[in-house]
Parts: structure tokens; sequence; C-alpha cells
């Protein structure tokens, strides 16, 4: 058993609680770095997916995780900073200028569907998201003279002050260097005044507000700054695929971003990273499992249905996400032999109406 | 100059006026306790104080500052804190957090800065920290500062509570019905901590209490209340001897 | 051209209707309502097709079909959710849609291809003082507002009906009164699911009958949020409305805009007048 003691306020603050974390973190660190040695081609490229995703997970994990406020159009913002990069990129805006852009005009249309948005709660808030997912899509597809509709926008290789990044290793540099960033970025925004006000606001907006937390503030910087950090992600998506059109940006895309979200763990910035990687490998498990099926059984419905058996059964058994099993994981190794079965259970709770919240 | 007055305060649901036509003056340095039956709209009036809906008439000064439009944060950062009947916790956030968003009207860094975790930043955390453990050394919570508050007990939760309106360093404390289900002991330790708040801590304490010993003990003056009206105002012996007041509680004889 | 939109409507009015009976009761969003519509409308096909049974008793099977299945969704899966936030058990709803259209996707006979179902007065018009008016039309606005007077009837004079809303306003009080709160959630799912697979039913002359026909079943939120959350009526006049605004966009708008007037309509909705017409504002007592 690891015991903390404490001796200053600062030790609380501080990113690595103990030796553990430094050394753990740190061999993670270098297997990572070192990836493009020991990965082979299929798998770097699954971590260039991974980080995408990641960032975005981070994004949405803000919003929905730590705010409180669900978001069924978060592929919206993963659009707007899509094609902002493909625009820029096209128009020969500098790499660094062009994803800091892709990162505010996310942010602005963060604040479009966020201030209006700030009166809504609970299932009123989820369907004027989705609403404003559909719409964005559906403008994406009609506004054929700016992003050329359903034939889709090409991106070159990412260039950054006339260095190519043309071979995967390079771009995962770029990707990783970009995830870590992003994670810091959210860490110290949770353990900041601001990160404790959105955690205010998701257990209880009456009492934040009576705290001298200014709810419409806060919570528009929160749409602002997932939608800010999915912008980034969308930004390196359309440069991976290389290629981005409408229909990579439907009401399913929200849907699977906010699978990562609950996968991973919600409430955890490590859910977002654990629930990306789920979501990735997720589907080449379900090809190996396609050829197993019965005779006369379409295989393409295998996918559908093994995505929301998983959905459905995680929330039910694994409130906490895929983290979550991780914590109780450790916990039961670090608290050898004292580790008690009910120490996570949630107590029974009935449901009360949230329509008075 | 007033510290803290109403008047005229009134509020109207649909039909039913919850509030009519309440005034009162609460000194500084004092402890002023509403007291009424239930319904008599005492907690109506902390909310109409915090702002959390406005009144439908009269007005409310609070160091000759008009309160009547502002929105809940702003009440907040005047200097006016509050504790819910209903404990209103954050309860996936440990003590500590909670008593820390109370310390959110003193904060002095940007965004952009703690996005980054600049020096300012961390200086300004471990000063917070500072006035926190403060307040829970003042409370005793030091042995659940870590603890999530879902898991606690409803004492303790009652005076995390206060503690997080201790930590916005207030001038008025609002405290709705501190000792609502606290036994014996924890009352007791409850009037210790209202009279210490009000003599070291020099906060003004405006309190709604229906345990009327706790009412005698510390309060400076009493406000009776029944069906959204003002019926004595006066000292706690005063006031409890009231024959309006013991017709609103007892009823009258017959 | 405007029957046709009141038409659509009556169809959206009925996924409405499914989302607010489960909501009402359980204050839960059921994301795989259109889902269920669709393998409703599955269950009548094979009656029809496969059984060769009459159209009036594929209407009766599909709809006690989907109420078991709606039954059974509700003790499986959402049982054990019982108590948590309402976004968790939006995410599982979500899950389930995807379960449903993945199955019916997989079994063999189903799969990926379209249907049709024999229905009678498909190709029947009235004329009626010079306007045509397709018979089909009528049946679906007919056939809804018989439905829906069997609810009201339900809710307002049955003891079940009651007790349905009183579990949805506070679940533990609903249990001290001995109401039996599993049982009639489980009761509420199943007429849900009955409802959908009359949706169902009613969609598949214009649609046909295809996995993706529950997509259709996302535009009933608009009409739900239009007519007010919770409310039967408002669900109704909600799908009305967006049925009409789909027809007309379709015919004066350009093109697109006719997908997309629903959600449209719906954020403009919830930015005016959250609560919808008939829905009721609720705020916390602190």
């Amino acid at each position: 058993m690891r015991f903390i003691f404490k001796t200053d306020y600062a030790q609380d603050l501080r990113l690595a609680k103990h030796g553990g974390h430094l050394f753990w973190y740190g061999l993670l660190g270098l297997l990572l770095l070192a990836a493009p040695w020991w990965s082979s081609e299929y798998v770097m490229s699954q971590l260039h997916f991974i980080c995408i995703y990641s960032i975005v997970g981070f994004g949405l994990m803000i919003l929905t995780g730590f705010t409180g406020q669900v978001s069924l159009g978060h592929a919206a913002f993963l659009a707007v900073g899509a094609y902002t990069e493909a625009l820029m990129q096209a128009a020969g805006v500098p790499f660094a200028i062009s994803i800091s852009c892709a990162a505010i005009f996310s942010a602005i249309a963060g604040i479009v569907i966020g201030l209006p948005a700030l009166r809504l709660k609970g299932i009123y808030l989820a369907i004027a998201t989705l609403a404003f997912g559909v719409v964005v899509e559906e403008i994406i597809t009609r506004w054929t003279k700016l992003t050329g509709g359903n034939e889709g926008k090409h991106l070159k290789p990412v260039e950054i002050l006339g260095w190519k990044l043309e071979s995967d290793a390079e771009f995962y540099y770029l990707c990783l260097a970009l995830t870590v960033l992003c994670c810091l970025a959210c860490i110290n925004l949770l353990r900041s005044p601001t990160g404790r006000a959105f955690v205010a606001i998701r257990d209880s907006e009456i009492s934040a507000s009576c705290m001298g937390v200014n709810l419409a503030k806060y919570k528009t910087m929160a749409f602002a700054i997932s939608a800010a950090l999915t912008g980034v992600g969308g930004a390196l998506y359309a440069h991976k695929l290389a290629f981005i059109s409408p229909e990579q940006f439907t009401l399913f895309q929200s849907i699977e971003l906010l699978t990562i979200v609950i996968l991973g763990g919600i409430g955890f910035l490590h859910g977002a990273v654990l629930g990306a990687a789920f979501i990735i490998v997720l589907p080449q498990l379900i090809s190996i499992g396609k050829g197993w099926l019965p005779e006369g059984m379409a295989p393409s419905g295998l996918q559908a249905v093994v995505f929301g058996l998983i959905l459905i059964l995680f929330i039910i058994f694994e409130p906490l996400g895929l983290y979550g099993r991780w914590l109780k994981v450790r916990t039961y190794f670090e608290l050898f032999p004292f580790y008690r079965k009910g120490m996570f259970r949630r107590q029974k709770s009935y449901m009360k109406s949230e329509r008075l919240r | 100059m007033s510290f803290f007055k109403v008047e005229n305060l009134g509020i109207r649901f649909g039909g039913v006026v919850a509030v009519d036509k309440v005034g009162f003056e609460v000194k500084r340095g004092e402890c002023y306790t509403i007291i009424g039956p239930n319904g008599a709209g005492k907690t109506t009036i902390f909310n109409l104080i915090g702002q959390i809906y406005p009144a439908t008439s009269g007005k409310l000064f609070f160091l000759d500052k008009e309160l009547n439009n502002l929105a809940p944060h702003q009440v907040a950062a005047l200097g006016i804190a509050r504790t819910f009947q209903n404990i209103e916790l954050f309860e996936h956030a440990t003590v500590l957090q909670n008593l820390l968003i109370g310390r959110h009207r003193h904060r002095k860094t940007a965004l952009w800065q703690e996005l980054l975790y600049t020096p300012s930043v961390r200086t300004a955390e471990l000063a917070q920290r500072e006035a926190v453990e403060k307040v829970i050394d003042f409370l005793e919570l030091a042995k659940v500062r870590d603890s999530l508050v879902a898991g606690l007990p409803y004492g303790v939760r009652k005076v995390v509570e206060l503690g997080r309106a201790l930590a916005t360093e207030p001038k008025l404390l609002l405290l709705d019905e501190p000792s609502s289900g606290l036994n014996p002991e924890e009352t007791d330790d409850m009037a210790f901590w209202i009279e210490d708040i009000k003599r070291h801590l020099g906060v003004t304490v405006l309190m709604v209490e229906h345990d009327m010993n706790l009412v005698s003990r510390v309060s400076d003056r009493v406000l009776a209340l029944n069906l959204g009206t003002v019926i004595a105002e006066g000292t706690p012996a005063e006031v409890q001897a009231h024959p309006a007041v013991i017709e609103a509680y007892l009823g009258k004889a017959a | 051209m405007l029957l046709a939109g009141v038409a659509q409507g009556c169809v959206y009015a009925l996924v409405a209707l499914g989302f607010v009976l489960i909501y009402k009761a359980t204050e839960t969003v059921n994301f795989a309502q259109g889902d269920l519509m669709m393998l409703g409308g599955f269950f009548a096909l094979t009656a029809s097709v496969t059984l060769q049974w009459p159209y009036w008793a594929t209407i009766l099977f599909a709809v006690a079909a989907m109420a078991v299945v709606g039954m059974l969704a509700e003790r499986l899966i959402l049982r054990p959710v019982l108590g948590q936030p309402a976004f968790t058990v939006v995410m599982i709803t979500i899950g389930l849609g995807y379960v449903v259209r993945g199955v019916v996707t997989m079994v063999p006979g189903w799969g990926t291809e379209t249907y049709q179902i024999a229905t009678p007065f498909v190709d029947d018009v009235w004329n009626l003082g010079g306007v045509v008016l397709p018979v089909q039309q009528l049946m679906v606005i007919g056939m809804t507002a018989a439905l829906c007077a069997v609810l009201y009837v339900f809710f307002r004079f049955s003891t079940l009906g009651v007790a349905m809303q009183a579990t949805s306003q506070n679940q533990l009080a609903a249990y001290y009164m001995g109401i039996p709160v599993r049982r009639v959630n489980m009761m509420i799912w199943g007429l849900s699911a009955g409802v959908a697979a009359f949706a169902g039913i009613l969609l598949a002359p214009v649609t046909f009958v295809h996995s993706n026909m529950g997509f259709i079943g996302l535009k009933a939120f608009p009409a739900a949020v239009v007519g007010g959350f919770g409310s039967v009526p408002g669900a109704i006049v909600g799908g009305l409305i967006i049925g009409v605004v789909e027809a007309l966009a379709g015919f004066y708008l350009p093109e697109g805009f006719k997908d997309v007037a629903a959600y449209i309509v719906v954020l403009v909705v919830l930015l005016v007048w959250p609560s919808g017409i008939f829905g009721e504002t609720g705020r916390k007592k602190v």
C-alpha cells in the first residue's frame, strides 16, 4: 500500500502525485516516442487516429464530463475545424496559423450554439445540439462554393515552415505533440478556478451561481474551449484522411464521439484516451468476428449490433467506463488484501424529476 | 449608511402571494433571525435576496447598493453568501474542492494563464488553499478534507455547506435552517460556530431558524413571519412572548 | 400537398407520442423510438408477406409483437439503470437503437432490402368538392385521431394511466403509494412500442419498409419539443406542425431545406419558447 505523506499544499497541485506516477507515465512517454520503431505501418496509422480522437475526446469530456452539458452535435465542430484547415491550406496559409484558425473558428461555432443554449438543460440541450449538428452538416453540403459540397475537399500533407510532413512517423510526432499539449492544457484547466467552476455547474447550477460563478460566462466558455479542442482534432483528422466530405460529419459521428467519452469514463481525462483507443480497435475486432457468423446473416449489421451492445453493457455494468475499471483494478492491488467489494458502488438512487434542476 | 435593508418586499407566484410587504433592517455585526411557521416565506426571502428569482415589488439594499436587478453571481460578488435548506453541495467533488469553489469570487487569474499554468496561477492557488484551510480548521473538517461529498453523513454535509459559504469571506452570511436535521450535540457546535462567526470573524449573520433554543442563544434580534407578512420584531424574548406569534404557532385560544 | 404534410405529420406525431409516453412515465428520452417503429414495420411485413394475413391482423400482430419487445427492452436494459441521470439513459437508448438496426439487418429474410407491404386504399382517392384527397392519407389521419382518443381516455380515467403519471413526477413517492413502479414502467414501454409499431405500419406505404426507416423518427424529436415535451396533446400538435412545415418548405424553399426544416424549427422554438406549446416550465425549489 502506498501512503502519500503530504507536507505542503504545493504537493496537491503537482501533476505527478508521487514517484510511481512519474515512473509509469515516463515509461509510457518513452514507449510512445519510440513508436515509429516498434510499430508496423498499420499500428502507426491507428496511433494517428487514437491521437486525433483523444484530442476530440478531451474537448467533449470537458463539455459533457466536466461541465455536464450534453452535446449531440459535436461532429459539427469537428467539421468546422476540418474544413477551415482544408480551405486555409488551399489558400496557402501556413500550418501554424491555419490550425489556430481551425481552433478559433470552431470556438466561435461553439459560442454560436452555446450562447442561445444557456437556458437549456438536459434533454432540451441534447436536442438543440443535435439540431445544430444536423443543420451544420446540411450547410456544408449545400454551400458548394465554399466547401465543394458532396464532392468534398482534398488536402495536401502538412507543411510546417517549409518542411513537408510526408511520412507517417513525422505526422505521428505532430499528432502526439498536439495531443500532449491539449492534455496538459486540460489538466491545467481542471486544477484551476475555471475548471472548478465547470464542475460546480455540472453538479448544481443554482449553488454555483450563488457562490459567484457567472453561469452564462462559464457555460459559454466551456462550449468554446470544447469546440476549439475538437476543431484542432478536426484539422488533424482532415490531414489524416487527406479528403473530407459532409458524410464524415453526420449524427453518427457525433454519437461515436459521445461513445468515446462514455466508454472511456465520464469525468476522467484518461477516459478520453482510453475511449479513443477502444473505438479505434473495435472495428478490427468486429471484422474478425464477422468470420464466425452463421450462413445467411448479413455481416453488415454486426458492427451496429456490437457497437450498441457494448454501449449498453458498459452503461449497465461499468458506468465509470474503462478508466473506472482500471481504477478498481489498481485500487485492488494497492489495497491488497483490504479491498472491499462495495468500494466503488454507486448509491441506489431514485429517479428525481430532472425537469426541476 | 445602512448595512442591509429590505423595503416592502413582495413576490407572488401566479395567484399565491408568498411574501407581502416585508421590511426589516439588519445592523452590521449582529445576528438577525427570521422565524415563522412552515410556508411563511422565509426561504423565499432568502431566494429573493440572492436574486434567484426577482421580486414583484419592493427593494433590497446592501451597503446602500440596490440588489434588485443583479444576477446571483453578482450578489455573491458583493459579499453575500448563503447556505441552502436542502443541501446544495457539489456531490461529485471533494470537500476541499467544494470549499475552493467558495473562493471563486476571489480569483485573480485569467483563462490563458490557467491554461498555461503560469507561476502566478500557482501562487494564487496556494493562497486560495491557505484561505480554505483556515475555514477547515475553524470548522474542524480536516478529517474529511479529501472525501467525496456524496459519501458523507448529513451532519457533516451541513457543516461543509457552512464552510463553503464562509470560504467566500462574506460580509453578510445567510443561513437557511442551520440546525435542521442535526442532533443536539451538532446543534450545540453550530451555535458556538455562529457566535464565533459573529464575534471573531466579524460576519453579520441573517438566519432562518425553527429551533427556538438556538434562536434565543445566538440571535440579537428576531423577525417573525406568518403567511408572508411580518407579525412581530424585537429581541428573542419579546418576539416569543408576542401574542400574534403565539397565535401563529399555536392557534387562537378557543 | 397540405394533406400530405398533415399525414406525414401524423406519423411524426405518433412517434413523438411514443417518446412522450415514456418521458411522462420515466423521464427517459427514448432515442430508439424510430428504430422500434422500423422493427414494427418489419413485423407487419412478416405477417403480411410471409404469413399472408389480412391487413387488420398484421396491424394487431405488429403492435402486439412490439409491445412485447418494448417490455423486454425495459426489463433487460432500462431497469438496471433506473435512477441514473438522464444522459446515461439517453445513451443506452441510442445503443438500443443500434442493436435493433443491426439485428434487423442481420436477420435472414430481412436484411438491407426494401420491402413493400400490401396496404388497402393505397391508390384510392376521394373526390371532395373538386379537391383530390388520397384515401391513404385520410386513413393515416383518422387512425391517429382514433388512437389519441383512446390514449386520452386511458390516461385520464384509468388507474394505470394515473399511476403512470405519478411515477413520472416523483418515483419515490409513487413507490410509497404502492404503485408497482417497475411494472408500470415496463407497461409504458410496451405501450409506447406498440404505438411505434402503429406508426411504422402507417408509414410503410410512404417510405416502404427498410432498415433505415427509423431515421424519420429523429424528426419526431423536434415534434415533441415544439409541442412541449411531456405533453401528449403537445406531441400530436407538434408532429402536425412539423409535418406541415416540412411540406411547405419542400414546396416553397430551395432544395435541401426540406430536410433541415424540422431542425431549424426546433432550434428557433428552443431559443424562444423552450417549454413548447403545451409544456410546463419547472424550477428547482431551493
